[in-house]
């Protein structure tokens, strides 16, 4: 092992194997297969285990890097694992969801000429969680004595379960309402399984009921109880809502409401939560299409897009406004898109929608753009050009241009203040203007990132637990956080 | 979970009492429930018609189209369902109107029970029609009956109440110069289009249930979207009840259509036993 740090510097980053192009893009199996063993030990070795870490201030949840990584070199694969859930719950998640390129690896030493040498952190995370899920039985956690307080978790997405995971272990009861009749928000119902194997959420689902933790599907807080009613007629101690931003944007042109419209929502539920690419074995249809064409430029839309190639579209476009480096999407979904044959319109935006005598998509006519003027994003704005347009045929469009926040929980709950956005409003540490509820994820923060979401879950639990059992701060925090 | 308690069939519509605690305690007259009979099924909307806080049980009335209505159709009682989510929607606004029409088709018959129920103990008059092929078709009829001021029946052959539709009968209550200050309607598309353009000449208020297609019923996908006065609304959330004079009918059918292919497909995907010989041997 004793390599100098010029000898690690040497070595190249390791990618990992994939299915082919030509071939993935009519399944809808994951597509890196993932490092052996040999290939993860050979990448932990460029590590150079930098005293000042700092790819671990990169990470939004400060995931031990350095140390997780030197565990792989000496082949604790296990433990690595167990070391990275110290900080982050579902690693086999975030290790491949996760935009590394502008969090852990972004200011990777290894990185610094050439961003694309940085360490693999991303996929060092994933492997060593692959490890222990695949060679160990689950590690029950320890969970202290029940205090006798009960906690009420809405939405199951990455928010939720880390509120759980979290509560669960200081002793309370804990009871997560989710809409859906499976758990684990955008992870089952937004990524794709190419993307991210379902397998892998039903694990972390799976033990998390293990350790006690209960979850009712099918319940749709605003609805079955209001905010209010878990206090009153359930008996809960506090409230954590995380139920993501979920609301589709529809562009304001002609035909939005056309057959073989979708939100990326819809297309995207059908397909992963409802299993459609599985029809007629399960009976959700999903409209195939010949022409696609996806709106927008984020993971959503490379999702769709990719989803809708595998479904067997003969050809999908994306159409963006802005250019291709202002995507908003992971390095790695833009790659992979175009690598399995779909095309970029950039610098593009539809505005008509047009239709056959049924109602049916027939094609869209788009605005060419150009780069204006940096905003105060500091991104340089797209502006229309006048009077240049184009038009193609499609026969199905899917908008995946955000969303917005739902408000079915927060109008049955007046008390609790929203910005004028919808959003919930918090203290960084996810609590609300009304008492004894708290909030995190997507609905507070807009749509984000699955490890920003689940930080601000543990920031919520740790708020929470301060608030219901008055202990102070430094005092509680136990080492396995 | 989600226990089919109690079942019966007329004609082709399935009553189906189901154990749903949680959702009876907090079910309001308007209200559906998304349904998915098996792990495979579809997510398919169904309005509770009745429910109970004693027995912790609700009940719909599912008509049989095509595959998910089949499947529900085909379960037994004692076995369970696999998801009811519900209530869902937003409730009918009840209040004191003066008389209230409620006309219902389909599973609407069983539909504007609850509606009819609550309208009465709000003081109004309630009249309610519901129209069917022919006479054996209707069901729920004495729990209507218990609600209603009058009740009128509409049938397609004349073999109960007036030959024709509920339409025919408001027409015949408006010409001998009854007052109506609200109407509510429930029932297929085409039906809702028709009882509305019957109330719009003389601008009753009505109030239609839509049924678009629905996925999530919490206002996420967009699927249910319809147009009600030039703007689009999402049916599960701001829905199911609308203003029937704003209603943009023809998007409607032409959004409902859209998987008209794929149906035929799983339909046919299934394994066709006949029904009829299963009926008879008392498997169902
Ligand atoms: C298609 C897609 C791809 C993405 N790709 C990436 C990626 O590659 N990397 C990345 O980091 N991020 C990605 N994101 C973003 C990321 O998934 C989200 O930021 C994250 O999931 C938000 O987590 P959350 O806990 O706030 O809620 P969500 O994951 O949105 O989950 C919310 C849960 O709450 C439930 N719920 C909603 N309303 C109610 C209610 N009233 N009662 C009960 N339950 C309710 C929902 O059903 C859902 O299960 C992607 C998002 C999408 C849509
Ligand atoms: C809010 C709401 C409440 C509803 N309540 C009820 C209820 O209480 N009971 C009930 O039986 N249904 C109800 N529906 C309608 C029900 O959800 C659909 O009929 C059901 O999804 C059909 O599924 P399927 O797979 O059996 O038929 P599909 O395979 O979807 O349809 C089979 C065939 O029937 C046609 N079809 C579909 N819907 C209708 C219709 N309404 N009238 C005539 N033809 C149609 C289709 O175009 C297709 O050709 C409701 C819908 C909504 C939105
Ligand atoms: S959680 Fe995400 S950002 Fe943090 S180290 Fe892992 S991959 Fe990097
Ligand atoms: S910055 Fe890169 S090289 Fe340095 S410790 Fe972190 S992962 Fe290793
Ligand atoms: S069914 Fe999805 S938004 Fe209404």
């Amino acid at each position: 092992m004793g390599l100098t740090a010029k000898e690690r510097m040497a070595i190249e980053r390791h990618s990992m194997a994939e299915q082919p192009a030509g071939f993935r893009n009519r399944n809808f199996e994951e597509v890196p297969y993932g490092y052996t063993p040999d290939e993860a030990v050979a990448e932990a070795q460029r590590c150079l285990s930098c005293k000042n870490r700092p790819c671990v201030s990169g990470c939004p949840v400060e995931v031990p890097i350095p140390e997780f990584i030197a565990l792989v070199t000496e082949k604790r694969f296990t433990e690595a694992a167990r070391l990275i859930k110290t900080k982050n719950v579902l690693p086999a998640v975030c290790g491949r969801v996760c935009p590394q390129e502008t969090q852990c690896e972004a200011v990777c030493i290894q990185g610094k000429k050439d961003k694309t040498q940085a360490v693999a952190i991303g996929n060092l995370e994933r492997f060593a969680a692959d490890f222990e899920r695949e060679n160990n039985p689950m590690e029950a956690p320890e969970v202290q004595d029940k205090n006798g307080l009960k906690v009420a978790i809405i939405g199951s997405g990455p928010s939720g379960l880390t509120v759980a995971g979290d509560l669960i272990r200081f002793g309370y009861e804990v009871t997560i309402y989710e809409a859906f009749h499976r758990g684990g928000g955008v992870l089952v119902y937004g990524i794709p399984e190419f993307r991210l194997p379902k397998k892998v959420v039903e694990t972390e689902i799976k033990a998390l009921e293990d350790t006690g933790v209960t979850i009712h599907y099918n319940s749709v807080i605003g609805r079955l109880y209001t905010v209010d009613d878990l206090f009153k007629r359930l008996g809960f101690s506090a409230v954590f809502i995380g139920v993501g931003a979920g609301l589709p944007i529809f562009l304001d042109i002609p035909g939005m409401n056309l057959n073989g419209v979708f939100s990326a929502n819809e297309y995207l539920t059908r397909s992963n939560l409802m299993k459609s690419y599985l029809f007629p074995q399960y009976k959700t249809p999903v409209i195939v299409g010949k022409g696609v064409a996806v709106i927008g430029g984020g993971n959503v839309a490379m999702d769709s897009a990719r989803t809708a190639i595998r479904l067997g579209a003969e050809k999908v476009t994306i159409v963006y406004r802005r250019a291709r480096e202002q995507m908003p999407a992971r390095a790695a979904e833009v790659h992979h898109a175009e690598e399995e044959g779909i095309e970029f319109r950039l610098l593009s935006s539809p505005v008509e929608i047009f239709r056959n005598d049924q109602g049916w998509v027939t094609g869209m006519k788009c605005q060419r753009y150009e780069l204006g003027e940096p905003d105060e994003s500091g991104r340089r704005r797209p502006v229309p050009i006048e009077n240049s347009f184009f038009e193609f045929d499609c026969d199905l469009v899917v908008v995946s241009i955000g969303g917005k926040a739902n408000p079915l929980i927060t109008r049955t709950t007046p008390d609790m203040e929203v910005n004028k956005w919808g959003y919930i409003v918090t203290d960084p540490w996810g609590r609300t203007s009304k008492r004894s509820v708290y909030a995190g994820g997507d609905i507070v923060t807009g749509a984000a990132t699955v490890i920003s979401s689940m930080g601000a879950g543990r920031r919520a639990a740790k708020a929470i637990h301060e608030d219901l059992t008055k202990e102070n701060d430094e005092t509680f925090t136990p080492d396995w956080w | 979970m989600y226990e089919l308690v109690e079942k019966s069939e007329i004609f082709n519509v399935h009553k189906m009492v189901i154990k749903a605690p949680g959702i009876a305690d907090s079910m309001k007259p308007g209200q559906f429930c998304i349904i998915m009979a098996t792990e495979f099924s579809e997510r398919i909307p169904m309005t509770v018609s009745d429910w109970s806080t004693d027995t912790g049980t609700i009940t719909i009335y599912a008509l049989e189209l095509g595959i998910s209505t089949l499947e529900l159709a085909r379960m037994k009682v004692g076995g369970s369902l696999y998801a009811v989510t519900g209530p869902l929607g937003t409730p009918s606004e009840i209040r004191h109107y003066g008389t209230v029409v409620l006309g219902g088709g389909c599973y609407g018959i069983g539909g504007i029970y609850p509606i009819a129920k609550a309208c009465k103990e709000a003081g109004n008059e309630v009249i309610s029609i519901v129209e069917a092929r022919y006479s054996p078709m209707f069901y729920h009829e004495k729990e209507l009956q218990q609600v209603s001021n009058q009740v009128f029946y509409a049938t397609s052959d004349g073999s109960r109440g007036k030959k024709g539709k509920v339409e025919d009968v408001i027409a015949e209550m408006l010409e001998r110069g009854a007052r109506v200050d609200q109407a509510f309607f429930m029932g297929c598309t085409q039906m809702l289009e028709r009882c509305s353009e019957a109330t719009r000449p003389i601008g009753i208020p009505t109030k239609v249930a839509l049924n678009s297609i629905m996925l999530d019923g919490t206002g996420m996908c967009g699927a249910c979207r319809v147009t009600v006065g030039g703007e689009t609304k999402f049916a599960c959330v701001d829905g199911p009840e609308f203003d029937g004079h704003k209603v943009d009918w023809r998007e409607l059918q032409q959004r409902k259509s859209a998987y008209t292919e794929q149906e035929a497909v799983v339909y046919q995907s299934l394994s066709h036993e006949c029904l009829a010989e299963k009926k008879l041997r008392g498997e169902l």
